[in-house]
């Protein structure tokens, strides 16, 4: 129960810039950046700079279609097993002898049709998205368990290879141009149209929203669609990235997906957060991840770093204000 | 009479004998009584997480961290184990229970005093925890050689022909049940979850009844971390990986909305011999265990529908909810 008060002044915009999630986040990532590179004489270097971005292009891409979906008040828990479920679709259609045309739209339909069947049952059916998407998370994936069992499938044709390991300019991989385009996709939808306002308005209060004229259901089925898709995408990206499949793809990916949202600002309960601030979680996440890997520090102390990270930022301004009203 | 028959319980009573029925028509073997209590025996792990689970999401929480408190409570024990073999087992079950409730407390705090959102607290413990176990071992394992007898014998040992661990999870179902039932701190779960405006009112501290949800889950995931590590005879980083998903599916299952204030220990208990029957029973119905996975997340979509369906008001609506609309 917290009471609000009404301030005798505004903050100036430029203060009120400052002051932001945004710029506290900016600080923590070049605060990281400036000390890996103290820590490690191999940081910076262009080539493992840009090799360092793969460890967060994939998952952001999902990550701001995920941003949407939270600000709206739902939740997709499925994501990582889209991507498995995706990556074993085109894995077949290899077998079938399809070629790279094919393979990327089969990855994005399959992609496609699994936000469907999301957006369905919580749209439709009126059901809560955090059980119904746990429940297909378990389902995308089991599917993939039963078409591949332990096996694997490679043989990709060489062209298939760029999306995840092609490289646009110098450095500049495709995947990062990718990301960056979405990056602004996204961030054109949220803060410049009429959707995105209506995505903020659905959080902050569904019914004011549904009484406004917003229809709530299709919103939020086009932002599973927009998930779903997302997945497929980074599906085709991670395939092609590592030229396999196995049922196991991707696992663990819609925790840090989830984690790279709310680092980034967004309310979990919904109604706030904006695209910018998921674009510098991810650099934050992928240059501490980048950075401990070059120290030598094995992966499972990095998700300590992460999940530290995660009830840090969120705890320490509110046990900061907790002191200052003391 | 019709209220037990609609019931949620009864329904899901009904499901499970059929399934029964149809393995048993197939495989006779698999319902005589031995084998069922030995199912029953197996699925006692999940049976008691089960119950944990259920008060915190009761409180209109989740506990993600279940698995991974099971694992470090379970490596703590073991180590302490190795360190002082002689050490009675009675203090290494209170000091399981113990540590289990500390990283229970944990979660509690975060939510109860900075009121962070439950599924970022413990989407952060769950992989603080088990980067801490990877900590305590730099990734070794505690073998069975290096376990003391009597550390090992506990889960075992038989007692009027069932084995301890199933008598724990008999006990804890009769015990939860007085508790949600008979007691007030049972009763303020449900007025939590259920209407936590009118709970505040009522003199029920919130933030509080759900600290004591999460401390209870923490307890019961220390107790089933030292029986896990004593039964299987190892412990290691990845003990129980992505068991808290099926500990939710047990409960989604059984009844209990995620929407906070609707369950019983019954229906939790029914939920998990659900999916413990179909585990158990897929390799011997010749099914692949590899379809587990989406039998499972099938059956907690089919579970959250018919539930939804259940909890349908009926009467005229006049005016839809935003939450249903389509």
């Amino acid at each position: 129960m917290t009471t609000r008060s009404i301030p005798d002044r505004l903050q100036s915009p430029l203060e009120r810039k400052l002051k932001s999630w945004e710029s506290l986040l900016l600080l923590v990532a070049i605060g990281i950046f400036v000390a890996n590179s103290f820590a490690s004489p191999y940081f910076l270097n262009a080539w493992n700079l840009s090799d360092a971005t793969f460890n967060f292009t994939e998952k952001s891409m999902i990550a701001f279609a995920m941003a949407l979906l939270i600000i709206s008040g739902e939740i997709d828990l499925s994501v990582a097993s889209i991507i498995a479920l995706a990556s074993t679709a085109m894995g077949a259609a290899v077998q079938m002898g399809v070629g790279t045309e094919g393979l990327v739209l089969i990855g994005l339909a399959t992609g496609l049709v699994c936000g469907a069947f999301n957006g369905i049952l919580v749209t439709g059916l009126g059901l809560p998205s955090i059980v119904v998407t746990i429940g297909t998370m378990s389902l995308f994936r089991g599917i993939s368990f039963i078409i591949l069992g332990d096996q694997a499938y490679r043989g990709y044709p060489p062209e298939f290879a760029f999306f995840g390991q092609g490289y646009v300019w110098w450095v500049i991989s495709f995947e990062f141009v990718l990301f960056a385009i979405i990056a602004v996709i996204y961030g054109v939808i949220l803060h410049m149209t009429n959707f995105g306002r209506a995505v903020y308005a659905i959080g902050n209060n569904p019914t004011g929203a549904l009484f406004s004229g917003i229809r709530v259901g299709r919103v939020k089925f086009i932002l599973f669609l927009l998930t779903g898709l997302m997945s497929g995408i980074a599906a085709v990206c991670l395939t092609s990235r590592l030229g396999s499949t196995r049922p196991s793809i991707a696992t663990g990916w819609e925790l840090e997906i989830v984690t790279m949202v709310v680092l980034g600002g967004v309310n979990i309960l919904g109604g706030s957060g904006s695209i910018p601030g998921v674009v510098i979680a991810a650099f934050v996440m992928g240059l501490v991840t980048f950075g401990l890997g070059l120290l030598n520090v094995p992966g499972i102390v990095m998700s300590i770093v992460i999940g530290g990270l995660l009830i840090g930022v969120i705890a320490l301004p509110r046990l900061w204000s907790m002191w200052r009203t003391r | 009479m019709t209220k037990l028959i609609a019931s949620r319980e009864a329904l899901l009573m009904l499901a499970i004998a059929v399934l029964l029925g149809i393995i048993a028509w197939r495989f006779p073997a698999f319902v005589v009584p031995s084998n069922l209590l030995s199912v029953f025996n197996d699925t006692s792990p999940l049976i008691l997480l089960a119950i944990g689970q259920m008060i915190v999401i009761l409180t209109k929480c989740i506990d993600l961290s279940v698995a991974a408190n099971l694992a470090l409570t379970g490596m703590v024990v073991s180590l302490i184990n190795i360190a002082a073999p002689d050490l009675p087992v009675i203090f290494i079950v209170l000091i399981a229970i113990g540590f289990g409730t500390l990283l229970g407390m944990f979660n509690g705090i975060l939510v109860w005093k900075l009121a962070i959102p439950p599924i970022v607290v413990t989407l952060g413990t769950m992989t603080i925890f088990r980067g801490v176990i990877f900590l305590l071992t730099e990734g070794k394992w505690v073998n069975s050689h290096e376990m003391s007898d009597s550390f090992k014998s506990i889960p075992r040992t038989d007692l009027l022909g069932l084995p301890i661990l199933s008598w724990i999870a008999v006990v804890a179902v009769i015990v939860f049940t007085i508790v949600m039932t008979r007691t007030s701190l049972g009763r303020a779960f449900y007025a939590a979850g259920g209407n936590p405006h009118a709970a505040t009112y009522a003199g029920i501290n919130v933030g509080k009844t759900q600290f004591w949800a999460f401390t209870i889950s923490g307890a019961i995931a220390g107790l089933t971390g030292y029986l896990w590590v004593s039964r299987f005879a190892v412990a290691y980083v990845d003990v129980a990986g992505g068991f808290e998903l099926t500990v939710v599916a047990a409960c989604v299952i059984g009844g209990v909305s995620i929407m906070g204030g609707i369950g019983t220990v019954f229906g939790a208990l029914l939920g998990a011999l659900f999916l413990g029957i179909i585990a158990n029973a897929l390799p011997v119905v010749n099914i692949s265990p590899f379809s587990q996975m989406a039998i499972s997340g099938g059956a907690i979509i089919i579970a959250v529908i018919v539930n939804a369906q259940a909890n349908r008001t009926t009467g005229r609506i006049i005016l839809k909810k935003a939450e249903h609309a389509a």
